[in-house]
């Protein structure tokens, strides 16, 4: 199927849309019921039965997870359960799986994957613990849903399973961190994730406890006992403040015209000769909070808040909705002194503030967003730009900077030159999915290096200082600039996308694993790999044959 | 235990005597089979001798013993009727090919879990009915009960044969949780909603054994035609007793449209309530909850479970070699009740998707000849009122029709003229009442209750006065 025939997928919701949850607030509590309405999937030629989900799914979850964080900072437990009943559920959904385009099933796996991070990062960082109150039989993406809580709480019921079919049912993997988190963070030792995870029908009662795949057990008459003596353990080790005022995710402004889209302070314009587009970050054009109170004031316009979702959105809609457009050149314009003014929050007195760290976790998370999207990312600094700290990170990010050395000769005023600034910010407030800052990444295994660039803290670095710290790729001057930009963006067109997208991906995460390098970098690299195979997508694989009666017929081969 | 005693203790044709590792693991499972018989079998006349039907070998004269017994001496064996050296798989991707006589590894969590989901209604529905016996409406009927009850429990012995004969450890679990989940426990349930109520009156007993039981009789003849052999063999067997379990349904729902009638005649009018009777109305709502309850354990319209189980060649269609088509059903379609914008319509889908409907179409056909019977006893005495079924999207909670409220004539309503209407439709409390106070047990022999007629012969040429339960 071409990305043609897929719907466009707009990823703005709130909670007024929601088909598929439904969320009640009981300070320290809220409970999220996955509710998932049948005919309200993105394609209609399936149906979401029995909590199984797509997209549409999982982009309301996806929001859900960010409003519980900045809406309600008196929630410190997040108690996840299923509001059918039996089922828990049922994972990606099977009929959208077998009829999506490989590129879709890819991002969509993405998608989900980061939105199952984000429920780890609300429990590690945010102190929003979330809990799974698994109800009904939790299969496949549904086990790995609850995977992604810090606890498992199972109803023994005898009939209420956690598995994970797909290897045994699908021929595919387990796509959202399934057998990374079986091992990694549960301690599920290997020999029984392999019996688990071969086994279609799941685990349950004691032998799910005793196997680790669930954290305690309790027949369904004491099951809402269990879980509030979990809530309330868990809630009183929170930090999270219980008369703190919550900050209103309003809607994001984005206008689209053509192949122009305009949000309030980022803008994307698309070349679809070059494939390119330009994702530019408007910095902040007037005062910014010097306070967490000034901050909560400002609400979701305060520019730190407003940039993070936008890029967010617009990297988002790039990916799912621009699929050939295969590069993506990062600038930013404005006022330095301003963005320096935003990001002193994240190293003040109120960096500690729940609110001020909500946003420092927002901005990382965006960021890792970018370092996994499979697009090349090129970095442009030139006069006029704020490569400061929180945006200079961008230019981190890339894959390839261009930095402009000196300014326009042929402007009849010419601009001060390009400047760039390493800030406290870069030097480990925004950690990659490897754990490392970007700076830290960008020189692993040469300290002397790292302690160069690092040194330049707070200094503003023309050009050639730039280039001499190793901060950026090249510093052409006004008679190059355009040329080798251009041979650059041309050149990386001509390649093959898969090529390039592996090249860079192996790049990017330099220096230590972590799980969530493990799921984006093997899990997802098998998994994509699989989902290309005859074994589970040709006319006889496993995921076109479910359910039609058929026997899927394998390539018994291994390679 | 010796070779003769076991086979004594556990009558089989299975050669349990020979086969020391399964005979270890039934030695096992025995004694929890028993204790949960006292604690959920019948709760009362537990030790008075009951005139049953045991079956000791499947032939012609062996598997219809008849004799006074208790039922905890009952002896409930397993049987597999006569194997087929030859038999080959009927139908799926397997066609052709010699049937299975050992679990494929391939297909072993698909064929455990619908032996488990089989077997669970087994002990169920004993479960459901253990405090019938106290308002039995004749010593007759209450040997009929326990007949039945006994051989829910044989069935499920025949279950828990194959679980632990063919599955390993995991069917020994399997085998051990089927007396761990209990009808109603809601820490516990069994595994099908249906079977987690209690069959609260005898009318409700006999339209459960009608209906209900009919939804078991289809289940079994399905898996009849499984590939696997010994499950084929073992369900082959079931439906002979579950004969006379659609027997007690249907015999029992006619003798109380009799019953009615003649109090209809006798005081010459329609409501005979306070003559003890059962008003024709009050039946037909009867029939509109069990008929469309025991519906909805066939599953949704469309299932990819059920087409799995049909390609794979576990679970086949109602007398699937009888059928006249290819029995692989690759490009075959057929259409199936679906509401589209607010109007029932159908919708054209592959027929091994819809295998689910199109075993609850046989079912309904067969449904209906009971109803046809009564109908003409009514039609016999004058009367003019029919009995039907209800409309196959009346009070659904499965499938299509899920989720929209559909008259017994089948109208979409809304949820207004539901409220309004459902009296009219389903028993109401009141009436459920009514009928709870005409149950009085009545055990002198011979005797019927108020609302019963009594049946046209006794049980195995036994007089109606005979002592069928010795109190």
């Amino acid at each position: 199927m071409s990305s043609a025939t897929e719907p466009e997928v707009d990823f703005r919701t709130s909670p007024s849309e929601y088909r598929h949850w439904h969320f009640e607030v009981q300070p320290p509590r809220a409970t999220v019921t996955m509710n998932v309405d049948p005919s309200g999937g993105l394609r209609n030629d399936y149906e979401l039965k029995m909590n199984s989900y797509d997209l549409s799914v999982d982009i309301e979850l996806a929001d859900l997870i960010q409003r519980l964080r900045f809406e309600y900072p008196e929630v410190s437990v997040v108690v996840l359960t299923g509001g059918l009943d039996k089922v828990f559920c049922a994972g990606a959904n099977i009929q959208m799986l077998a009829s999506a385009s490989h590129g879709h099933k890819v991002n969509f796996c993405k998608f989900t994957n980061e939105t199952r991070n984000s429920i780890e990062d609300a429990t590690d960082h945010s102190q929003q613990v979330w809990l799974a109150a698994v109800n009904g039989t939790a299969a496949g993406g549904g086990y790995e849903l609850a995977l992604a809580c810090d606890e498992v709480l199972l109803v023994d019921d005898r009939s209420s399973a956690v598995s994970l079919p797909e290897i045994p049912l699908l021929a595919v993997l387990p796509g959202t961190g399934g057998l990374t988190r079986l091992v990694e963070k549960r301690h599920v030792r290997r020999d029984l994730a392999d019996a688990f995870s071969t086994r279609s029908e799941g685990m349950r009662g004691q032998a799910a406890v005793d196997w680790r795949l669930v954290d305690r057990l309790s027949p369904a008459s004491r099951f809402s006992e269990l879980i509030d003596s979990r809530v309330a353990n868990r809630a009183a080790s929170s930090d999270r403040p219980a008369n703190g005022v919550g900050l209103a995710l309003t809607p994001l402004p984005r206008k689209i015209d053509g192949d122009d889209m305009t949000w309030s302070t980022v803008s994307v314009s698309i070349d679809r000769t070059t494939g390119t587009a330009e994702i530019m970050i408007a910095g902040p054009k007037t005062s910014q909070p010097a306070t967490a109170a000034d901050l909560a004031n400002m609400g979701a316009d305060a520019w730190l808040v407003s940039a993070a979702r936008e890029l967010d959105d617009a990297i988002l809609h790039l990916r799912f909705n621009e699929p050939a457009v295969g590069t993506w050149v990062l600038r930013s314009s404005g006022d330095p002194t301003r963005v320096l003014e935003a990001e002193s929050l994240f190293s003040g007195t109120d960096s500690d503030h729940w609110l001020v760290r909500e946003v420092r976790l927002l901005w990382t998370r965006t960021l890792k967003r970018l370092d996994v999207s499979a697009r090349t990312l090129v970095a442009v600094v030139e006069p006029g730009s704020c490569a400061v700290g929180l945006l200079a990170e961008l230019v981190l990010a890339a894959d390839r900077s261009f930095m402009l050395d000196g300014t326009w000769e042929d402007a009849d005023e010419s601009p001060p030159p390009a400047t760039i600034m390493i800030t406290s910010t870069n030097l480990g407030r925004l950690p990659m999915s490897n754990g490392l800052s970007r700076l830290a990444t960008r020189f692993w295994g040469r300290d002397d290096a790292y302690a160069v660039a690092a040194a330049t803290e707070g200094k503003e670095l023309l050009a050639a200082d730039a280039a001499a710290a190793e901060l950026v790729t090249m510093t052409p001057d006004d008679l190059d600039w355009h040329d080798d930009l251009r041979l650059m963006v041309e050149g990386r067109q001509s390649f093959s996308p898969d090529a390039v997208t592996g090249m860079e991906a192996n790049f990017r995460f330099v220096g230590p694993e972590t799980m969530e390098t493990k799921i984006f970098g093997r899990l997802s690299a098998w998994q994509n790999w699989i989902f290309q195979r005859p074994n589970a997508v040709g006319p006889e694989g496993a995921l076109q044959r479910f359910g039609s009666g058929s026997r899927p017929e394998f390539d018994p081969r291994r390679v | 235990m010796s070779s003769v005693d076991i086979d004594a203790k556990i009558p089989n044709n299975v050669d349990l005597a020979g086969d020391r590792r399964l005979q270890r693991a039934l030695e096992q499972w025995q004694p929890k089979f028993i204790r949960w018989w006292e604690d959920l079998g019948p709760s009362a006349f537990k030790r008075n001798q009951v005139y049953l039907r045991t079956a000791i070998n499947v032939g012609r004269d062996g598997w219809a013993n008849f004799d006074h017994v208790e039922m905890p001496d009952y002896r409930w064996g397993v049987f597999l009727a006569e194997q087929d050296p030859d038999r080959t798989i009927a139908f799926g991707e397997h066609k052709g090919l010699p049937a299975w006589q050992e679990v494929p590894g391939e297909y072993r969590s698909e064929l455990r879990r619908l032996i488990v989901v089989q077997g669970d209604t087994e002990p169920a529905s004993v479960e459901q009915q253990r405090h019938l016996s106290l308002t039995a409406p004749s010593l007759y009927d209450m040997r009929n009960l326990f007949q039945v009850n006994v051989e829910e429990g044989r069935h499920l012995w025949a279950m828990v044969y194959l679980l632990h004969r063919y599955f390993g450890r995991d069917g020994r679990d399997d085998a051990d949780e089927m007396l761990e989940r209990h009808s109603g426990d809601p820490d516990n349930p069994r595994i099908l909603g249906a079977f987690n109520e209690e069959t609260p009156d005898w009318l409700s007993f006999f339209m459960f054994t009608y209906f209900t039981d009919r939804d078991g009789k289809y289940q079994l003849a399905s898996l009849r035609e499984s590939a696997f052999d010994p499950l084929s063999r073992t369900c082959d067997f079931m439906l002979k007793e579950e004969a006379y379990h659609m027997f007690v349904g249907a015999s029992g729902v006619g003798r109380v449209v009799q019953r009615t009638v003649e109090l209809m005649h006798q005081h010459d009018t329609d409501d005979i309530h306070q003559y003890g009777g059962i008003n024709l109305d009050l039946l037909q709502k009867y029939i509109n909850f069990h008929y469309s309850v025991s519906l909805d354990l066939f599953g949704a319209e469309t299932s990819t479970n059920a087409a799995n189980y049909f390609g794979a060649g576990l679970k086949g269609r109602y007398q699937e070699e009888g059928r006249d088509d290819d029995h692989v059903l690759a490009n075959a379609t057929r259409l199936v009740p679906s509401v589209e914008d607010g109007v029932i319509s159908q919708r054209e889908v592959s027929q091994l998707v819809a295998l689910n409907e199109t075993l609850r179409e046989d079912y309904t056909q067969d449904c209906r000849k009971g109803l046809e019977r009564w109908n003409r006893a009514l039609a016999a005495s004058g009367i003019d009122t029919k009995l039907e079924l209800p409309h196959i999207g009346f009070n659904r909670q499965v499938g299509a029709f899920s989720g929209y409220e559909v008259s017994p004539r089948g109208r979409l309503v809304d949820d207004d003229q539901w409220a309004k209407q459902v009296d009219s439709w389903l028993p109401t409390d009141g009436e459920r009442a009514h009928v709870t106070s005409l149950m009085r047990g009545v055990t002198e022999p011979g005797k019927m209750a108020s609302w019963v007629a009594p049946p046209a012969q006794g049980i195995h040429q036994q007089p109606l006065d005979y002592d069928y339960v010795r109190t």
